[in-house]
């Protein structure tokens, strides 16, 4: 079963239209993703989506690199 | 800023078009009120309210305009000003919930604070999946202060309200529409279809009992409106608001309306 960190990393990546080779568990997502509040919003729902999870705004704070983000959705699946 | 197109079946499509994403102030309010005051409502038979920005329906109210109006008038002008301001802009919501014609909102992305409270005002709402709702206005220090939460009240249950107001966060389209507080979600993008083929199924019915109908089922809900003016005002005259305001509009942050 793929880690939870790759399945994030390649949504992350098609959502924003990056390449998803480049991006690694430990980059800064917003950085490597160059995304703006409106967009990480939307990410937000394709997530819960996908993982069929909620996430709430307030446990998200202070995550900042794709590995931490994984760690909360693990933590909620 | 806003567009509005009325089509020969008696659709309006009233498009909201401010970058960066519809934020309510003097202006926003200006241009509803010119949308209630023009709309022929004996040729409408559904209105149609969207979003033509990128980052989503509306992120609530202009928070710079706001700060603005606190810092550069004297402190006894205050309460007026907020009074006079909520007053006008429950005009316009209160206005946009009772139309007598049907009314369908389309939302996609951010749909926040202010943005969430012109959402409720509408009889249903589509989402597509990207919407996120949410009423953030604790962080600053006060309430809901557009008639968010009677509208709301309305809708879906105390629990949820609780909820979305004591936590802050947001809700996604899904999660929405199993509440009940959505009466569709589509694909991006999906949204203005799904509501266009509503507004032709609504735009069958006779229009009397159209609006009989809604006038029976979908009432104001006066009291708590009243109330929640006041207590935004009480909330908003303490130096939380100005704080937070403060901090908003110096921030660099580039993702300021994240947690």
């Amino acid at each position: 079963m793929k880690a939870t960190v790759d399945t994030l990393i390649e949504l992350a990546a098609r959502h924003f239209k990056v390449d998803a080779a480049k991006l690694r568990a430990e980059d800064d997502l917003f950085e490597a993703l160059g995304a703006n509040s409106f967009e990480a919003v939307e990410l937000i729902s394709e997530l819960e989506d996908h993982f069929e999870i909620e996430l709430p705004d307030y446990e998200l704070q202070g995550v900042k690199t794709f590995a931490a983000l994984a760690a909360k959705i693990d933590k909620r699946r | 800023m806003i567009d509005l197109k009325i089509d020969d079946s008696g659709v309006a499509e009233l498009v909201l078009g401010r970058e960066p994403c519809n934020e309510i102030g003097t202006a926003m309010v200006e241009a509803l009120e010119g949308v209630l005051r023009d709309l022929d409502v004996d040729r409408v038979h559904t209105l149609i309210l969207r979003s033509s920005v990128r980052g989503g329906f509306s992120a609530g109210a202009d928070l710079r305009e706001l700060h603005q109006g606190l810092v550069a008038r004297p402190k006894e002008e205050h309460q007026p000003g907020l009074r006079a301001f909520l007053d006008r802009i429950h005009a316009v919501m209160d206005g946009f919930d009772t139309l007598p014609v049907t009314t369908i909102g389309v939302i996609h992305g951010v749909c926040f604070g202010g943005g969430f409270e012109l959402a409720l005002t509408c009889d249903m709402l589509i989402a597509e999946k990207s919407a996120r709702f949410c009423f953030p206005e604790l962080r600053l220090g006060i309430i809901p202060g557009f008639g968010g939460i009677p509208r709301l009240r309305r809708d879906v249950g105390e629990a949820v309200i609780r909820d979305l107001l004591l936590s802050g966060r947001s809700l996604g389209a899904k999660r929405a529409h199993a509440l009940g507080l959505c009466a569709q979600v589509v694909g991006k993008g999906e949204g203005i279809e799904a509501a266009r083929a509503l507004a032709a199924q609504s735009g069958k019915f006779d229009g009397t009992a159209r609006r009989a109908a809604k006038a029976f089922i979908k009432r104001l809900p006066r009291e708590e409106l009243e109330r929640e003016k006041e207590l935004f005002v009480e909330l908003a005259l303490r130096p939380p608001l100005l704080a937070a305001l403060t901090k908003f509009v110096e921030s660099t942050d580039l993702r300021p309306y994240l947690p």
